[in-house]
């Protein structure tokens, strides 16, 4: 089965991002594969060892993003494409969606296209959706678990009211979350892969599409107000005497 | 402006948000809701108490389960047909699908998981945040309709009128879809965190407790059922850290965090958690926060208005018989 991941490099949730001049900055924080797309490369590669097939990483964004495609390939992946052109600006996800759904075809004989949840940058978890809505491909989402059997997928789908199973047909887009299974780490053969891997670029021209107009767009960024909390510590001479304090306290806050 | 609201349920089952989405498009003048589902008509009546002037309804066996591709081509026919300028969403998984796929269709965007919402002179600049909280983003759509889906708990409920009514209407449901749902199991226990107006978070602590003689999977499952009773006191929900989700002791639908869900309670109390910033992120905009903690340097009480620096085993049944006797219980 040919199945592609789709991942995006953000900055590590470690580092403080502040914004100055309407733009995003985390200094010389790294950017690091984004840890939903993570889970996505653990399902993918889970299908591949199931079924047998190749997993294809693919990523739309700067040059930069290639170190986050080496990611995928030093977990297992077979190969990886990026998808960049110094014409892209700014992309919502209704052109990331586009955008990945003129390359998949041009890939070609793909089963499956696996998604992370959302992103953690300035991500929307649309992407997912709007990718499947233009490939005119089921959407099997929140996938905690997957099984291809007889060209159909089914997958237990963990949402807020609890699990569901359904299925489809493929080829279809299968967006995953954490209980797929812990992202595997690199291994040795795999990190020495990842870097002497040539990865791809495809242009616009590649993918034979102009650069879409984005209909959603930024109008200010901002430093949340900053909100100093001190704490106040409660203490007491017996769990009970500390219960009581803390208890007036909450009560007094009027949040209850 | 025309404004519609559309009302996400479960089963016939309301997400409480789309109350308080129902309570903003009143904001800006008459609103329309939607209702669709099979058998919807308690959901429809529940709509024009919360404030619809007017509800539509595609009410069809092919929508009883949601179906991503079948409520999206309902929804986007509806909006081709009568031309809104604005559709308002509570931010769920299915909306979130829902309202991606029908702005593909009509050739629009959406702008989600917003909590600060304001009209431009009919162009909505609505505020979320990104970097996991860590900025606030002012975003416009250039087409319309503008889907604006809005975080739970953001913006106030409105009254609930009983009795109230108004002006019905029934839509034509499109029926095809490319998934089959094959079974449902419920969580085993409720876990509407993003709803919840309490959360009760417990974290690897709650599985440390040597004096119980237990191995850590049975002293968890006693540390939650502590958890649990203080929540219940509280009428809230409980939340956990990826560390016990991982461990096998709690659900993962109870995960709060950056690969959890972000909740925004009046109230947060986190036990045993140390406040790694991956936990950080899906709590920080609680009202206020509370923490217990074994360690007086747990990076929790940094963004915590009210600490305790004790073992959670005794603090937290004093707090719930505390709370029982002042609430009445
Ligand atoms: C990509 C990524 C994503 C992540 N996403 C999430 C996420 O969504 N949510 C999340 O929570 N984490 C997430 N994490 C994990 C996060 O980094 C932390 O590892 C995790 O939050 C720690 O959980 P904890 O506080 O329960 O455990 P610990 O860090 O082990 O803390 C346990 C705390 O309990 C205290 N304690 C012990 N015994 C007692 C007692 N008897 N009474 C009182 N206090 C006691 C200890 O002092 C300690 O502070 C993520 C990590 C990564 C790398
Ligand atoms: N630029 C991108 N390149 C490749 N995949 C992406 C990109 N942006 C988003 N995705 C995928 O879409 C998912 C949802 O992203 P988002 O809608 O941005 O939150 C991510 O988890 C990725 O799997």
């Amino acid at each position: 089965m040919k199945i592609i991941v789709c991942i995006k490099q953000v900055p590590d949730s470690e580092a403080k991002v502040v914004a100055a001049d309407g733009k995003a900055s985390w200094g010389d924080a790294p950017l690091v594969i984004n840890p939903f797309d993570e889970y996505a490369v653990e399902g993918a590669l889970q299908q591949k060892e199931a079924q047998g097939g190749e997993v294809i990483a693919l990523c739309l964004g700067p040059e930069t993003a290639k170190e986050a495609l080496k990611h995928a390939l030093a977990m297992g992946s077979d190969s990886a494409i990026l998808v960049s052109d110094p014409a892209l600006g700014a992309v919502d996800s209704q052109g990331a969606a586009k955008l990945l759904a003129a390359a998949i075809p041009k890939i070609g004989g793909v089963e499956m296209v696996v998604f992370g949840r959302q992103t953690l940058d300035d991500g929307t978890g649309l992407t997912i959706a709007q990718t499947a809505r233009v490939l005119g491909w089921p959407l099997l989402s929140f996938a905690g678990a997957i099984k291809v059997d007889g060209g159909k997928a089914t997958v237990e789908r963990v949402f807020e009211e609890g699990k569901q199973t359904i299925s489809a047909s493929l080829p279809a887009v299968v967006s995953v979350v954490q209980s797929i299974g812990e992202p595997r780490y690199p291994s040795f053969m795999g990190i020495r892969k990842a870097s002497k891997a040539v990865i791809p670029q495809w242009s616009l021209a590649d993918l034979g599409v102009t650069a879409p107009t984005p209909v959603v767009t930024r109008a200010a960024l901002d430093n949340p107000p900053s909100r100093d909390v001190t704490c106040e510590i409660i203490t007491g001479e017996t769990p009970a005497q500390i219960a009581e304090a803390l208890a007036e306290k909450i009560l007094a806050e009027k949040v209850l | 402006m025309k404004t519609w609201v559309y009302i996400d349920h479960f089963n016939g089952e309301v997400v409480p948000a789309s109350w308080e989405a129902l309570g903003v498009g009143k904001s800006f003048g008459p609103v329309s809701a939607l209702v669709f589902g099979k058998g919807v008509d308690a959901v429809a009546q529940a709509a024009f108490e919360f404030g619809a002037d007017e509800v539509i309804v595609a009410d069809d066996a092919a929508l009883a389960d949601f179906r991503a591709e079948a409520f999206a081509a309902t929804l986007t026919a509806l909006a081709a047909a009568s031309a809104p300028d604005l559709i308002l969403l509570p931010t769920t998984t299915r909306t979130r699908e829902l309202s991606a796929m029908s702005a593909i269709d009509l050739n629009t965007g959406v702008l989600v998981d917003v909590t600060v919402l304001e009209d431009n002179g009919g162009q909505i600049l609505a505020t979320r945040p990104v970097y996991e909280g860590k900025l606030l983003e002012k975003t416009v759509c250039a087409a319309k309709p503008q889907f604006v889906t809005l975080r739970a708990r953001a913006f106030p409920k409105p009254a609930r009128e009983a009795g109230r009514s108004g002006a019905l209407s029934k839509a034509a449901a499109q029926t095809a879809a490319l998934t089959s749902v094959e079974g449902y199991t419920a969580s085993e226990s409720s876990v509407n965190l993003a709803d919840a107006s309490v959360v009760i978070a417990g974290g690897r602590g709650v599985s440390n407790n040597p004096s119980l003689g237990l191995d850590e999977k049975a002293t968890a499952e006693k540390g939650f059922q502590i958890v649990g009773e203080l929540a219940s006191v509280l009428g809230g929900a409980v939340g956990a850290t990826r560390a016990v989700v991982d461990a096998g002791f709690i659900p993962y639908a109870h995960q709060v965090g950056q690969t959890g869900k972000v909740v925004s309670p009046d109230l947060y109390i986190g036990v045993g958690v140390s406040g790694a910033i991956q936990h950080i992120v899906g709590m920080r905009t609680a009202k206020l926060i509370v923490a217990v903690n074994k360690d007086a340097e747990a990076p929790i009480f940094k963004v915590a208005r009210y600490g305790v620096v004790g073992d959670l085993f005794q603090v937290l049944p004093a707090l719930t018989e505390a709370f029982k006797k002042k609430l009445g219980k």
